[in-house]
């Protein structure tokens, strides 16, 4: 299978990027490409094999590391918000949000 | 004395400070002075001489009343992906330009001053590590602010993403520095840039403060001129952070210093490494690997069976497969870690926009560099409705099968060897416009990231071009102690972790 | 599930649940920010809870103890292991661009919801309730044309529970969110503050002829009254039947009821609702739970609201109506039995609760834990009432005068003597003594001749004043089954 300029809009639409017409071509070029050797994985066999999703499971078991429900986190609004692009009032800014 | 200050490595220059033979006010303006001499590598991305001397006044304050912790004093520089206080953190990106974390890395705070009760080693930070965008890349030329340079040859890439760390490290920058290695990062350019990087076990080092790229891959370690050096500095950055990493391992500190000298149990001392076992993966030692680097491997190779080690050929089968699992794994952690860049609380936010949706876009595509999007596209792609069982199981399945394979090699073996690259490091730009060569580049690499084994790169010799290169040792979980003894062990009885690049040697005249 | 199903203009309602419930937990679910309510904007995100580059979760083991503790509640499987994952879409108020939340094995499993709906027991089975982070809040007052972003509410922990479509009515989905109510915040899991947003109700909705399968859906969001519940469920019936009967088919979508209209109207569509790319999450390692640790919750577990409701009509006798109002709170129901076991007949405790107390309650505006006639002075007062000492009705005097003058009392003797004092002072004791009451009765005949006579001739009305006179001559004291017995045997 190989993927169309309408994939990579449609991609680039969920990812929130712009590309525009050359760079969707170039992209779409590399991805294809890509996928060309992603297609060897079809041919091993890994029914019932378990995802490896934590890469320690194999040596160790893997729990949730959980924590006391303690509240230690000051204010730091100030230095939260020292690098934000649009503040007012304490809220971050963003354009019209409609619903 | 402070003429080759730059010429010590950590240890040395530990002693030296411990010792009171120079101060580390003076250690860190004799560095910045010589970061200066070498901005042309653009090894750096921030250097704030004000802060980087008021924490070496701090440390000289502390050594003056009475303390002496292991790393006091000693200036290093932290990769930009490490988030700090004192200085901006950008991990290359223009996203992040000038962005200041108001927290520091757990590493980081472990390194220097210490943070939640824990002491700190007492470093003094130099300054922030050039590094490829978002830690994407194997050449450093991913970097939004311009590539580092390869100390051994300026035209030829130090290697990625961690190269600033190798370039600064190799070019007597800075003695040590931390780095972060996902499917490579820092044994590939210790090994393009001649320096000693070590990537412990997934999970040793803390995550908490590293600008995320794959979550599940990613790991700090040290980059530095020797496998002594290095056990320094992981000693210091290793260790649980139960309160920040939930995927930090819960296994305590070690002093990775500790029986170095000493050889191996039953072995003499002039055959320190009698009865280790090293397994060559025969799919290692194939056809994609360049002459150069296979003799000089080879030779580094003879060299541990002059020390008592016995070569065992073993096989890692799915080699090859690492390449499409780790391609499809780490784009697809990425393309979610990555959601955070929106230009609504931090980061670069676009100057025109027409709504929301608009203002999402176009801030990401103007902060974000190619290589970033094309995997946050290949990412975006793999976990997306209706491809997620081909693709994204598919690639853990492929994963736990990579990892049974090195359980099954370690039956025979006590550590894995061979080469870190197929190749020496090549000339900037060369891999620009075929970002799938790049990939392929990482074959030797990314089996063990996937496994979340530890992973060494020792300096081996040179190949083609007079360029380093550099032999990869691959131990068994949590086996860094035993990494770092068979590198030390090689390390006394070569002296290619010595060798500077000549580059250097001029500027130390000059 | 149909046994109760009744048919609108021939068509049937199929509503299932989505309920999410914030988890009365002090910090966040991921991070050790606060949870309290109200604070300024962004004063209660911390880095975590921002996304600032380099952060990572780390899980409140308190949230699982709720998850646990609902899942107990319900007869649900706790599962032994269950995986969060990253729900990946953007939008301002998610500030990792993703939500962590469960998906392919939630926390809790199965389990069921059982009610009265009228005088039928109903249930509606639950698939699964999971644990996810809140977001924040898109504050959309005009900033020259932007919206403000409060992110105070960001990893505020929530457990979302959710039915299959086994609800009938509107009245039924309000049945059902009020018990889902009752027991979340009975175990004490969630605070209930419905205008807080503790508890928000999404229906999804929709209707068919009676053996069609099911109809499309529409998803009624953040019901956050029951009163507003009950409306926009029926508002959306009416709509879906006059669409089909128009023959226009539904679509699914997201709706809003809007309480001035008293109307649904369909959202905005987020985008790309679609495709939200779920994946385990690899900052977070399974959530393992121990049956050991179950078994320690389970030891804690109150006794539940169903349960409690029917022993007190088992133990009691009381009917389902009274049991299930004492059964309303916790509060409510310790202090009922308190009551009976201060010596109060169960029957007069519950309709003495449910109605002098609780309108003295009401009119002051208290909750019962606050009432200031402890559950054993009306315990001892009843018992004064069924040993004939005052008259119900007097008794309510004396419980002002209880209510008035709040005093401590030890024990049941204590309280007794307490109530005897106030029976006393007040002089409402009821009179016993038959000779003096006979004495009184002679003068009452002697002194009413005119009303003998005529009763004697048959006239009722003749002894019912004749009864006046003697309550009268005893100031109201007498016991009036008494009086009349001794008045007709006087009378001959």
């Amino acid at each position: 299978m190989s993927l169309t300029l309408q994939d990579v809009d449609r991609l680039a639409h969920l990812a929130r990027l712009a590309l525009d017409g050359p760079t969707a071509e170039r992209m779409l070029g590399q991805l294809n490409a890509f996928f060309d050797i992603v297609e060897q994985m079809k041919a091993v066999d890994t029914t019932g094999v378990v995802p490896l999703a934590h890469p320690v499971e194999v040596f160790t078991d893997v729990a949730l590391r959980l924590r006391d429900d303690v509240v230690s986190e000051p204010d730091r609004r100030e230095a939260n918000q020292a690098s934000a692009p649009a503040v007012e009032d304490g809220l971050y800014l963003v354009p019209r949000v409609i619903e | 004395m402070s003429m080759d200050l730059h010429q010590m490595g950590v240890a040395e220059l530990a002693a030296a400070l411990a010792a009171g033979r120079v101060s580390s006010v003076e250690a860190t303006q004799a560095l910045l002075q010589r970061v200066r001499a070498h901005e042309g590598l653009g090894a750096f991305l921030a250097v704030d001489e004000a802060a980087s001397l008021a924490q070496a006044r701090q440390a000289d304050e502390r050594r003056a009343r009475g303390e002496h912790t292991p790393l006091l004093g000693v200036p290093i520089a932290h990769k930009d992906v490490f988030v700090t206080r004192d200085f901006p953190t950008t991990a290359g990106s223009r996203m992040l330009a000038g962005y200041r974390s108001p927290f520091d890395a757990t590493v980081v705070a472990r390194l220097g001053g210490g943070a939640d009760g824990h002491p700190g080693a007492g470093a003094v930070t130099l300054g922030k590590l050039n590094c490829d965008e978002f830690a994407m890349g194997s050449g450093n030329d991913n970097s939004a602010f311009g590539p580092a340079r390869n100390p051994w040859d300026p035209a030829r890439v130090p290697g990625g993403s961690s190269g600033g760390s190798a370039a600064a490290v190799a070019a007597r920058l800075v003695p040590g520095a931390t780095g972060t290695d996902t499917g490579g990062s820092i044994r590939q350019p210790a090994a393009f840039c001649g320096v000693t990087g070590i990537k412990p076990t997934y999970g040793r080092c803390s995550r908490y403060g590293m600008v995320a790229y794959a979550s599940s891959l990613d790991q700090a370690g040290p980059i530095a001129r020797s496998a002594l050096d290095c056990a320094l500095l992981l000693s210091a950055m290793a260790g649980p952070d139960p309160d920040r990493d939930s995927t930090s391992l819960d296994r305590p500190a070690e002093d990775y210093t500790r029986g170095l000298d000493e050889p191996l149990p039953g072995a003499s001392a002039g055959r320190p490494l009698q009865g280790l076992r090293i397994g060559l993966p025969t799919e290692f030692f194939g056809a994609g690997c360049s002459a150069d680097v296979q003799a000089a491997v080879r030779a580094a190779l003879a060299e541990f069976e002059r020390l008592g080690a016995t070569l065992v050929d073993v096989s890692l089968p799915r080699t090859e497969l690492a390449i499409p699992a780790y391609y499809i794994i780490a784009p697809a952690e990425a393309s979610s870690n990555l959601g955070r860049y929106d230009g609504v609380r931090y980061g670069h936010r676009a100057a025109e926009y027409t709504d929301l949706l608009d203002m999402y876009r176009r801030s990401r595509s103007e902060g974000f560099g190619a290589e970033v999007q094309r995997r946050i596209l290949i990412g975006t792609y793999v976990l997306s409705h209706g491809y997620y069982d081909a693709y994204y199981l598919k690639a853990q399945q492929i994963r736990r099968l990579i990892a049974e394979d090195f359980l099954r090699a370690f039956e025979q073996c006590d550590l894995i060897a061979g080469p870190v690259a197929p190749t020496v490091a090549w000339a900037i730009g060369d891999k620009a416009d075929d970002p799938l060569s790049a990939y392929l580049a990482d074959i030797y690499t990314l089996p063990a990231s996937l496994a979340g084994l530890p992973g060494m790169s020792v300096p081996a010799g040179f190949g083609a071009g007079g360029l380093p290169v550099g032999l990869q040792l691959i131990g068994p979980h949590l086996a860094e102690s035993r990494l770092l003894h068979a590198a030390h062990q090689f390390q006394r009885a070569t002296d290619w972790h010595t060798r500077a690049p000549a580059s250097v040697t001029l500027s130390r005249q000059a | 599930m149909t046994s109760a199903s009744f048919l609108v203009q021939g068509y049937e309602v199929v509503i299932g649940f989505e309920t999410h419930a914030q988890l009365a937990t002090r910090s966040k679910i991921f991070s050790r920010a606060a949870t309290a309510f109200g604070a300024a904007p962004n004063t209660q995100a911390c880095a975590v809870d921002l996304a600032l580059p380099g952060t990572l979760p780390v899980m409140n083991r308190a949230a699982v103890e709720c998850a646990i503790r609902f899942g107990l509640a319900v007869g649900a499987h706790v599962a032994p292991r269950s995986v969060f994952a990253r729900k990946n879409y953007f939008y301002p108020d998610l500030p990792k661009g993703y939500q962590i939340s469960q998906y392919e094995i939630p926390v809790v499993q199965g389990g069921a919801i059982q009610f009265y709906l009228g005088d039928e027991l109903r249930t509606v089975r639950l698939v699964r309730a999971h644990l996810e982070e809140d977001a924040g809040k898109s504050l959309h007052e005009d900033f020259h044309g932007m919206s403000g972003i409060d992110l105070n509410r960001a990893g505020t922990p929530l457990l979302e529970i959710v039915t299959e479509p086994d609800i009938r009515s509107s009245a039924e989905a309000v049945a059902y969110a009020k018990e889902l109510h009752k027991i979340v915040t009975w175990i004490g899991i969630c605070d209930g503050n419905m205008q807080e947003g503790s508890f928000r109700c999404d229906a999804n909705v929709s209707v068919r002829k009676p053996g069609q399968p099911l109809g499309t859906r529409r998803e009624i969001k953040n019901l956050n009254s029951f009163k507003f519940m009950q409306q926009a469920i029926d508002y959306e019936v009416r709509w879906q039947i006059e669409q089909l009967e128009d023959g226009h088919a539904i679509e699914q979508a997201t709706v809003l009821f809007d309480p001035d209209t008293g109307e649904t109207r369909a959202m905005r569509t987020k985008e790309d609702a679609a495709d939200y790319r779920y994946f385990p999450d690899p900052d977070l390692p399974p959530l393992v739970i121990p049956a050991d640790w179950v078994a320690r919750v389970q030891s804690e577990m109150p006794e539940l609201p169903r349960a409690m409701a029917e022993r007190l009509v088992r133990e009691h006798g009381l009917p389902d109506y009274d049991a299930t109002t004492l059964t309303q709170s916790p509060a409510m129901a310790a202090y009922f039995e308190a009551t009976v076991r201060a010596g109060a007949a169960p029957k007069a405790a519950s309709n003495w609760i449910m109605g002098e107390v609780s309108r003295r309650l009401n009119a002051a505006e208290i909750g019962i834990e606050a009432c200031p006639v402890a559950p054993v002075l009306l315990g001892a007062l009843l018992q004064r009432v069924s040993d004939g000492t005052v008259s119900n009705n007097a008794a309510k005097q004396v419980f002002d005068a209880l209510w008035a003058e709040p005093v401590g009392v030890q024990d049941g003797s204590a309280a007794l003597a307490r109530v005897d004092a106030v029976i006393a002072a007040k002089g409402l004791r009821q009179m016993n003594d038959t000779g003096a009451l006979e004495a009184i009765i002679a003068q009452v005949i002697a002194a009413n001749e005119k009303n003998v006579a005529e009763y004697r001739a048959g006239k009722d009305r003749a002894f019912n004043a004749l009864v006046g006179q003697v309550m009268k001559a005893t100031q109201g004291k007498a016991n009036p089954q008494q009086v009349n017995e001794l008045l007709k045997r006087a009378l001959g």
